[in-house]
């Protein structure tokens, strides 16, 4: 069985979170697999990252450099194709830096590539059988990839639970004479960070969250009138950023903000990870979508199919008649 | 500057409910709508307004059959210059690497400035553009949603990072970007629009026309290949509310306010 590389992103000095799925995600490929964890960087934060990764993998190999100070996906990949022993297997996290890097990083490894795999199912001779979905989550697929001449694997983040195993107390092989000077056509100017917006959806307890099945602009206010009548603010999946409907502050999701309310009610949005991925604290999810197979109703507690723009004026129309009868 | 963006046809998702078919092993395909891969279309816009701001040619290029020149025709109604089809039996069966390595070719026959690809497309690869940048040892940027020309054969382009954030870098032409949705706002194509473009011929080109070798590519060269479609078994799952509105209205109202959903 090829050795096992698990690519870690960092930030700050602190590993991100798939650093330990990774290594659980290793274990389904191979039980008995002992994978190497790979991490390049700079200075402080980069022994800081090294000593948290000693309790999830038997040997870390770092490469440090002032050039990786901020991670670069050429430089990366470079540094990669230099240290990497043939035919190995490479995990890296299915996020931003995963998806900038592992592509091109096959092609250079000539490996096979899958990516946002979401499950293992192990190995049959030279081929590793993968799950991943397709359309959103609408559908599930199983994929082979062979894994003969090495393979480059994005790992989709939440997927693999940590290991609850003891700490291992791994060493630290400092790889960087392997490496020696790298150049790329990229270079990292600056970090823009998010505009907060008219409204901070991260601070409200309930909120209405709208998706494609918004339809248009103009019934953006058929969720705005609930969310006043409830006392809520309106946020939203990526769609309906895409569409202008409503401003970038608005989005939960990895691209957008993560949210922790109480109350969730998603509203004519399917479901995608990328936008569950921003709902955390374990709120009450409500699902109204007009499609009974939306990925929503299986994470959602309560669901409704149901025509969201004739749905949502009666339930606001409800909500106004409780106030107006209940004493304050 | 010549823009090639390279797009694909694929089952359009507000159009259709994805099922499996009755044997349930694989999508049911009859009656799927489809259209341009939606990716794909922000990144054609992105070229057309590239060219607008500094001139230039927009080349819209798929991997396909003939059935895949309604992407190639509606593209070209938006403001592509040209439409390529790269197409053959060979091709069959392709996974990401065979594609990019297809594509590559054809790149090598042209003379392009900056290759454009979507993020994505249904399957959720994210693979092809990386690949094809690596394949031809260009700088690639993925995720992008701004785009700048400099000076200097370069480009400032803004990254689609975590939280919101955008990470801005700059970048040497030629290269290779994987455009995000939401980048701009594609421009709508009428009926009328794809009737100017109906007879304009749509060069093919095969295997040969492009040296690649039929055995670097397709089913028999793939490392990669889809086993069968399934549907997971449901966890809990939502409990669904099958009343009348107005009884499913009631009963949210009352599961929400023990919620602390109500003000």
């Amino acid at each position: 069985m090829a050795r096992i590389f698990a690519y870690i992103v960092h930030k700050a000095g602190v590993a991100d979170d798939s650093a330990a799925e990774l290594a659980a995600a290793a274990r389904k490929i191979d039980p008995a697999a002992s994978p190497t964890a790979i991490v390049t960087g700079w200075g402080a934060d980069l022994d800081a990252v090294c000593a948290t990764l000693q309790s999830h993998y038997g040997e870390i190999w770092k490469v440090a450099g002032e050039t990786f100070a901020y991670p670069n996906a050429e430089l990366v990949r470079k540094t990669l194709v230099k240290v990497l022993p043939p035919g190995s297997i490479v995990l890296a996290p299915h996020e931003h830096f995963g998806i900038d890097l592992a592509p091109g990083l096959s092609i250079k490894l000539n490996s096979a590539f899958v990516s946002d795999v979401l499950g293992i199912e192990g190995v049959e001779g030279a081929s590793l059988k993968l799950v991943r979905q397709e359309f959103g989550g609408q559908v599930s697929a199983h994929v082979g990839c062979d894994i003969s001449s090495g393979a480059v694997i994005t790992v989709r983040p939440g997927a693999f639970k940590p290991l609850e195993s003891a700490p291992i107390n791994g060493i630290v092989v400092d790889k960087t004479s392997d490496v020696g000077a790298l150049t790329a056509g990229r270079r990292y100017l600056e970090t823009m960070v998010a505009e907060s917006g008219d409204v901070d959806i991260t601070k409200h307890n309930v909120l209405v969250s709208i998706g494609r099945g918004i339809q248009e602009k103009d019934n953006v206010a058929l969720a705005q009138d609930l969310a006043d009548a409830l006392g809520a603010a309106v946020s939203c999946s990526r769609p309906v950023v895409d569409a202008k409907w409503l401003e970038k502050s608005r989005q939960v999701g990895t691209s957008g903000k993560t949210v922790k309310p109480k109350v969730y009610l998603a509203c004519g949005i399917s479901g995608a990870f990328q936008h569950l991925a921003g709902i955390k604290g374990n709120p009450f999810i409500v699902a109204i979508n007009k499609n009974p197979k939306a990925p929503i109703f299986q994470v959602a507690d309560v669901g409704i199919v149901d025509d969201l723009l004739e749905f949502l004026p009666e339930f606001t129309n409800k909500v106004r008649e409780l106030h107006s009868v209940s004493p304050k | 500057m010549e823009i090639l963006v390279c797009a694909r046809r694929v089952p359009d998702t507000s159009e259709n409910e994805i099922e499996l078919n009755s044997a349930g092993n694989d999508l049911e395909r009859d009656d799927l709508v489809y259209s341009i891969n939606e990716w794909d279309n922000y990144a054609v816009e992105e070229a057309l307004q590239i060219v607008a701001r500094v001139g230039g040619n927009v080349t819209v290029v798929t991997v396909g059959g003939e059935d895949d020149e309604e992407i190639l025709r509606r593209e070209m109604a938006m403001g592509a210059n040209h439409g390529v089809l790269i197409s053959d039996d060979a091709f069959t069966g392709s996974d990401g690497r065979g594609i990019a390595t297809i594509l590559a070719a054809f790149v090598r026959k042209g003379q392009y400035d900056l290759i454009l690809t979507g993020v994505q497309a249904e399957d959720g690869g994210a693979q092809v553009g990386g690949m094809l940048a690596a394949l031809l040892d260009y700088p690639f940027a993925s995720l992008v949603n701004s785009v700048e020309v400099l000076d200097g054969r370069k480009l400032k382009v803004s990254r689609e990072i975590a939280g919101g954030n955008k990470e801005i870098s700059e970048i040497d032409l030629p290269c290779v970007l994987s455009i995000q949705t939401g980048i701009n706002e594609p421009r709508y194509v009428g009926m009328r629009g794809i009737r100017q473009v109906a007879s304009i011929p749509i060069p093919t080109f095969g295997a040969s026309d492009l040296g690649v070798d039929p055995g670097a590519v397709g089913q028999a060269a793939a490392k990669v290949k889809r086993v069968d479609y399934f549907v997971p078994a449901l966890g809990k799952g939502a409990e669904m509310l099958h009343g009348s509105r107005e009884e499913n209205i009631d009963k949210l109202i009352e599961l929400v306010a023990a919620k602390g959903g109500l003000k």
